[in-house]
């Protein structure tokens, strides 16, 4: 069965529609080379208040692959990040003060541009994970309901096939109604991965999404990226270099607020341009 | 310390040792004894000189309606449902109007500085004295309770809820003045159960792509919740208790009435205005009465301590 997809419309409301939760028939995943651009960083600078985050970025990120984001504390990596989904707005003074981050071509800083919906194509996980006081099933759910799913067994489906998406449904299929906060740790995380892929987003953004995790539950989450992929296109900050060669396609370094360089992640590991680059991956500084 | 105590090379000291009690913990075990003695001493002091008129009445002091000091007929049913009804009433109007500025006061809808103001403003009313409270309702709330009362009973008389004629000593105006005095609790309770909400869970609702208020109505008031329901229970209990506003403006009848415009009486009440001139088993009667009150108080406060520990164990582990 075939997924019916919105046509991404940024600039006006669409009505709520759950896509169908049975398995897309996925086209064969694009190679590095191949993939699209996504969403492209053109010239961002990023001030909070009066003092400068981001400067003159440039970078592209191509559709489902998956890029990292590495680099020293206070690079600036997360700041680009909740660009993407405009999580900064949320911070008192925090904007993009020069260039635009466009997704399919469209800014998301524009006036006309709805940062809900942007929100519902661009999902989040966070470093310390964050479930709703709610049930398993209602933490999932939550998204739905709010994008005006009203259908039952939508929602039952979407829940099944999100937690299943999330390498969680076996562990808890048989108490969803339970609190979320009964879940361990890592069990915690993947549900709030469930939950970000639940709506069907494009993009999935990870703030070191296992910082907080200890090496098995971390193992978890890292086999899931592989697997995501498949289906989104997913961008993750990570502190932990092994972990981005582990999974990612394309690296991205930052130094105080700069884009130092950019390419293949077996590129950057192995013979990076940049000394910075050396320097930090060898463990000079950082 | 006494007792055969070894001390070994490193300093550490093995075998028993008798502690001198120090001054500290004496101080500590006389406090607490102070505190649940004198909790003793005060329902005995109530109980006792109440004995005679439980005595005479038993249940059906609770459940009659007849007070008659001349006759020695003693039923406190009335002042029973006065104290728990002007309670309850001031608390449909302090809850949502407290939420909501609780809610104002937590999220940055307004700059900082007004919301330190209005917060200020908001506790300045848990300072002003009861009797001023009672003062300013006989001033103001009892001409406007009566004018508005009197459209109130001309259009919708026929509900018994506001059958004329309205005086102005009634349920309404002191449920009226009784909910503006606990609105401070409910406010400060309600607004530091709201910023206790971590704002990690207020960013992942922003994240699924839910506006403002989807989130707050949603995410944070549930989950707060439990402590709003503290608050309440709190502020039902502070005003049940409430004396000296109330019995200036609540007209003191011994009467039941279903309309919200006549007269009634709380338990405070009775006692305050009673308690002076009162003799022999009036005394008693009293004492009885405010046996029931202390009673009534002690077990909402219970309630709300049971319902603030649950909430404490169900969100327990959000980090």
């Amino acid at each position: 069965m075939e997924e019916t997809r919105i046509a991404p419309n940024l600039t006006a409301k669409t009505p709520g529609s759950a896509p169908s939760s049975a398995s897309k028939a996925a086209p064969a995943s694009p190679s590095l080379e191949t993939a699209r651009t996504i969403v492209d960083v053109d010239g961002v600078d990023f001030h909070y208040h009066a003092s400068k985050a981001l400067k003159n970025i440039n970078l592209k990120i191509p559709e489902k692959q998956v890029t990292a984001f590495i680099g020293p504390s206070g690079c600036g990596k997360s700041t680009l990040l909740r660009c993407i989904n405009r999580m900064n707005d949320l911070i008192d003074q925090a904007r993009v003060t020069a260039g635009a981050i466009r997704i399919d071509g469209v800014d998301i800083n524009a006036s006309d541009v709805d940062v809900i919906e942007l929100r519902k194509r661009v999902g989040m996980v966070f470093q310390k994970s964050n479930p709703f006081p709610k049930s398993i099933y209602e933490n999932i759910a939550y998204g739905l309901r709010i994008a005006g799913v009203r259908d039952k067994r939508i929602v039952n489906e979407t829940v099944e096939a999100s937690l299943t998406g999330a390498a969680l449904w076996n562990e808890v299929k048989d108490r969803l109604h339970e609190s979320a906060l009964s879940l361990s740790g890592g069990q915690q995380q993947r549900l709030c991965i469930a939950r970000a892929i639940a709506g069907k987003p494009e993009i999935v953004l990870m703030d070191e999404p296992c910082s907080a995790l200890d090496p098995i539950a971390t193992a978890k989450v890292e086999e899931l990226i592989d697997s995501l992929k498949e289906h989104f296109t997913i961008v993750i900050v990570t502190h932990n270099m092994q972990q981005a060669t582990r999974c990612s396609d394309l690296t991205a370094f930052f130094y105080l607020g700069s884009l130092i360089e950019i390419d293949r992640t077996d590129k950057i590991f192995g013979n990076p341009s940049q000394k910075q680059t050396e320097d930090y991956i060898s463990g000079r500084f950082g | 310390m006494t007792g055969d105590v070894k001390t070994s090379s490193t300093g550490l000291q093995r075998g028993k040792i008798k502690r001198r009690p120090d001054f500290f913990m004496v101080l500590t075990w006389v406090a607490s004894a102070t505190a649940v003695l004198t909790l003793l001493w005060i329902l005995e002091s109530i109980i006792t000189p109440a004995w005679p008129a439980i005595q005479k009445t038993g249940v059906s002091f609770l459940t009659s309606t007849v007070w008659d000091v001349n006759r020695d007929r003693y039923g406190a049913l009335p002042f029973l449902i006065g104290t728990t009804l002007s309670s309850l009433i001031a608390l449909c109007i302090a809850l949502p109007l407290g939420v909501f500025i609780a809610l104002f006061l937590s999220e940055n809808f307004l700059p900082f500085g007004v919301r330190q103001f209005i917060r200020f403003i908001v506790e300045l009313l848990a300072a002003i004295p009861s009797v001023v409270y009672g003062l300013w309702g006989i001033a103001v709330v009892i001409p406007l309770v009566q004018q508005f009362g009197g459209y109130l009973s001309d259009s919708l008389g026929f509900i018994p809820l506001f059958q004329g004629p309205a005086s102005g000593n009634s349920m309404l105006t002191a449920s009226l003045v009784l909910a503006l005095m606990v609105l401070p609790t409910i406010t400060a309770i309600s607004r530091t159960a709201l910023v206790a909400v971590p704002s990690t869970l207020r960013e992942g609702s922003y994240a699924v792509g839910a506006t403002r208020w989807e989130t707050i109505f949603r995410i944070l008031v549930p989950t707060a919740a439990p402590g709003i329901v503290a608050a309440t229970i709190l502020a039902f209990g502070r005003a049940m208790g409430e004396t000296m506003a109330v019995a200036m403006l609540i007209g003191n009848s011994p009467r039941l009435s279903m309309s919200l415009l006549s007269p009634a009486g709380t338990l405070a009440g009775l006692l305050a205005n009673q308690f002076g001139e009162a003799q022999g088993l009036q005394i008693s009667a009293l004492m009885y009465a405010a046996l029931v009150l202390v009673l009534l108080t002690l077990l909402v406060n219970l309630a709300g301590e049971a319902v603030l520990r649950r909430a404490e164990k169900s969100t327990a582990g959000i980090r």
